[in-house]
């Protein structure tokens, strides 16, 4: 056979035979029976073949340029471990932003990684399985990636060691926690708004950035790396989470309502979990990249209106939400971080008071508000440390029902008064921090009562440590919690200065730096 | 601000994360694949249930019969995460790589036995097909199975099914054209001799219980047809009758069908040994779908090996039985 008679195949012809001319039309099965989750969200799709790749990439391709980055990444954790990269951070404050970052992130990325997997199983187009599948062993990648290299902040410094047992059980990682089951439990086709849409399209540069930009800026070459090295991946992601709401709202009109209301629940969900992302940035990184309100503005205001204004012709609107968010920029990271300072008990990260430098910063950057509101808690905070009354919270915080975020948020208009919704449901009551979560509730409370708050399993008793019990004389109830945790008391938790964390890092930084 | 640092030594407080520690039974350094893999899935306090299995947690142990009492009692034994899978596929792929440009270059598909050529064809086509379903069970298995130890090495079997139908895909364009990838989904969809296999495929993609699909696609479906395909037919009697650059674009399948029935092996094994009513469970499963799987491939044998078929597909059909003893399924 003359190989130059052969029709030249075009790239996308190739792709199509190398990924949806693979699917059939069953028939000893019938095809609903093959993708049962097709249906029941209401979303109608009346083609698939009019899906547009949003990459072509084969399987071999994917290996040779997956094990490219591997090689480089896993070169890089290696001689930063070796040669002590963790004593160039700017300051062991920095530390705590990545037991944060490694009790919380790991685990949602492992989450995406098997929502994805049965993304790629369920959706009845062969290429958006191929690109959810892809996702899907991305995902893992990243769960993994962030492990191995925070594995060697493990091995000096507190806090990290039992990252994943915590993650199922700490009060504020139930905040995390709850978002991605929330979003896993989710039919395919909200899990992918949620995910790929909502998350990784509209809100992902809000992550990466400060992590990214933060860890450079704060001398952390290592969780840099892996950083970008993810977000080469994370490109591939963010096409896929758009031609999906395009695709989907193409195929019928029917379709809009729907997503419409995905969009809006989470772009809040999202906005909402960002908050401690907000806090890390102003108040957790020792030099800061930028404040999270600029952040807020650049990312979400001006590239997220951008990407609103381009879906404007399907019918779709910027979030309602967006004009409360808008108005509490000036105030979430202050709220956060007072918060979770007044918590430095039960954290197992270390907090302190910003410095009377970083005061005046924040005062730069929050003109509107940190002076007027904040400043005068933090200065009242640090005069009672000078008496040597470190105020410390002792009990648990009201919880919001759908975000779990204690209820620390204020109203869009007036500073001074703790946003709070109450509703009844069946006989019970249940707390929100917002009008959008209470909405979001409101829509769903079959699936909201199921909440695992860490607040109330405590109250009810299930969260004590194993064997304890409760009734015995002398019995210690935060204790017991904490121990049920694995937080170890004194070692993880409590003020950056004076901690074991803080004494190391000055004495091996001298010895290596000294000679 | 970088500061010049000396190498110095410095005693870490401890080796590994208290989870992994737990497992290995002291603090002591632990491998990326322990760290990246011992309890990594989310086990505790799960919020919500599923909008699409409200029966079920959505980390649930129960959506299989098989029972364990440890869920990471499962080990790879290729200790495969994202970063070692990867690159052992990208030195394969490389290797795959250069055989189809040795071919390519040198135009040594025409200089094939038009009758052989026609006949690896009319085998290797279809299986494109097949394998895309071992894509998706597979993917099925990732998403629905306990414990990541499991169920991460099923994520990357699904996407080395997807990388085989990729290659299958090419051979046919390399022998063919993309017409013949079209008579190829024909002879799948309707032709006689690729019902029974279809039919056992479309099956396999209803099954509810994930460690039946496993039992099901990757120890019996794969185990009849990667040795009958590549080994009996495509290594023994294309290569003999002068079709060696077949084989030569075909090696990726059976070498990878070496290194994952080691993975598939050690999992059966270890789900076995945890219980004689795993023991059995398995063992029933093994046997109702290697009926099956039997029926489904005969066709596809003679197809093949014409009328040595029978014999042949025989000494593949001993050979799993064999190895299926050996991991403790009394069939
Ligand atoms: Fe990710
Ligand atoms: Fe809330």
């Amino acid at each position: 056979m003359d190989m130059n008679a052969k029709k030249k195949l075009g790239l996308k012809e190739k792709y199509a035979l190398m990924t949806r001319n693979l699917g059939w039309e069953t028939t000893y099965e019938p095809m609903d029976k093959v993708f049962p989750q097709m249906d029941y969200e209401g979303i109608r799709i009346h083609d698939w073949d009019k899906w547009e790749d949003p990459f072509r990439l084969t399987m071999d391709a994917y290996w040779k340029y997956q094990a490219e980055k591997e090689k480089k990444l896993y070169a890089i954790i290696d001689a930063y471990a070796q040669n002590n990269g963790h004593l160039n951070v700017t300051d062991a404050r920095y530390i705590n932003a990545l037991k944060i970052f490694l009790s919380a992130v790991p685990s949602l990325e492992y989450n995406a990684h098997r929502g994805f997997a049965r993304l790629g199983r369920e959706m009845r187009g062969v290429g958006p399985q191929v690109a959810c599948q892809m996702q899907a062993i991305d995902e893992i990648r990243h769960a993994q990636t962030q492990i191995h290299s925070l594995s060697n902040y493990n091995k000096f410094y507190n806090g990290f060691h039992d990252w994943k047992h915590m993650n199922d059980r700490v009060w504020y990682l139930s905040v995390p926690k709850s978002f991605f089951e929330d979003a896993c439990t989710c039919g395919p086709f909200e899990f992918i708004i949620a995910i790929g849409f909502s998350f990784e399209y509209v809100l992902t540069n809000l992550v990466f950035m400060p992590f990214i930009s933060g860890a450079a800026y704060n001398g952390d070459l290592g969780a840099m790396t892996f950083g970008f090295s993810a977000q080469s991946d994370e490109a591939r992601h963010m096409t896929l989470g758009l031609e999906v709401i395009k695709f989907m709202l193409e195929q019928d009109p029917a379709n809009l309502p729907i997503i419409q209301r995905w969009i809006d629940k989470w772009t809040w969900r999202g906005v909402r979990l960002l908050t401690i992302v907000a806090m890390l940035m102003d108040y957790m990184l020792p030099k800061r990249v930028m404040s999270w309100k600029e952040a807020w503005e650049v990312y979400f205001e001006e590239n997220g209106m951008a990407l609103f204004n381009d879906l404007a012709r399907y019918g779709i609107k910027v979030p309602d939400c967006a004009a409360l968010i808008k108005k509490e920029k000036d105030h979430i990271s202050h709220q956060a971080w007072n918060a979770f300072y007044t918590a430095g008990m039960i954290t197992n990260f270390h907090t302190w008071l910003p410095s009377e430098d970083e005061m005046n910063w924040l005062s730069s950057k929050y003109p509107d508000s940190f002076d007027k509101y904040y400043r005068p808690r933090f200065e009242y905070y640090r005069q009672r440390e000078k008496e040597g009354k470190r105020f410390y919270n002792k009990t648990l915080p009201m919880l919001c029902q759908v975000c779990q975020i204690p209820m620390l948020f204020t109203e869009g208009d007036d500073p001074t008064l703790i946003s709070y919704r109450q509703i009844e449901h069946k006989g019970d009551k249940y707390h929100f921090c917002s009008d959008h979560c209470q909405h979001i509730f409101e829509h769903e409370p079959e699936k909201y009562v199921e909440a695992w708050l860490p607040a109330h399993q405590i109250y009810q008793g299930n969260c004590f440590a194993e064997g304890a019990d409760p009734t015995a004389p002398g019995f210690d109830p935060l204790k017991s919690v904490l121990d049920y945790w694995h937080l170890d008391f004194g070692r993880d938790n409590l003020d950056f200065e004076g901690s074991e964390d803080q004494k190391n890092f000055a004495a091996w930084r001298q010895q290596a730096t000294t000679n | 601000m970088q500061i010049d640092l000396r190498t110095v030594s410095i005693k870490p407080l401890r080796h590994t994360f208290d989870h992994v520690a737990r497992r290995l039974g002291a603090d002591k350094p632990a491998s990326r694949y322990q760290e990246g893999t011992f309890d990594v899935q989310p086990s505790d306090n799960l919020q919500y249930r599923p909008t699409w299995d409200p029966e079920h947690e959505l980390y649930d142990p129960a959506r299989t019969q098989v029972v364990m009492k440890d869920w990471y009692a499962f080990k790879d034994p290729r200790q495969y995460y994202y970063g070692t899978y990867t690159m052992a596929r990208a030195r394969q792929q490389e290797a795959a790589e250069a055989s189809f440009d040795f071919v390519e270059t040198r135009g040594l598909a025409a200089t094939l036995p038009p009758d052989l050529s026609r006949r690896a064809l009319d085998v290797l086509v279809p299986l494109r097909h097949v394998a895309y379903g071992a894509n998706l069970n597979n993917t099925a298995m990732c998403a629905y199975g306990y414990g990541t130890a499991i169920t991460q090495p099923c994520m990357y079997q699904a996407m080395d099914q997807l990388g085989i139908a990729q290659y299958l895909t090419r051979i046919g364009l390399l022998l063919a054209d993309a017409s013949e990838l079209e008579a190829g989904k024909s002879r799948w969809v309707g032709d006689g001799r690729w019902q029974g296999l279809r039919r056992y495929v479309e099956n396999t993609l209803v099954l509810k219980d994930w460690f039946e699909l496993f039992v099901a696609q990757n120890l019996v479906l794969d185990g009849l047809l990667f040795p009958l395909v590549y080994d009996q037919f495509i290594d023994k009697r294309v290569a003999n009758e002068g079709g060696a650059p077949v084989s030569m674009v075909c090696a990726f399948m059976p070498d990878w069908f070496a290194e994952t029935s080691r993975w598939v092996d050690a999992s059966i094994k270890t789900a076995a040994a945890e219980s004689p009513q795993n023991a059995q469970l398995l063992a029933d499963w093994t046997s109702a779908w290697l009926l099956r799987a039997t029926d489904a491939l005969e066709p596809v044998a003679t197809l093949a090996l014409g009328e040595d078929a029978g014999p042949v597909f025989e000494t593949v059909v001993d050979a799993f039985k064999a190895r299926a003893g050996k991991l403790g399924l009394p069939l």
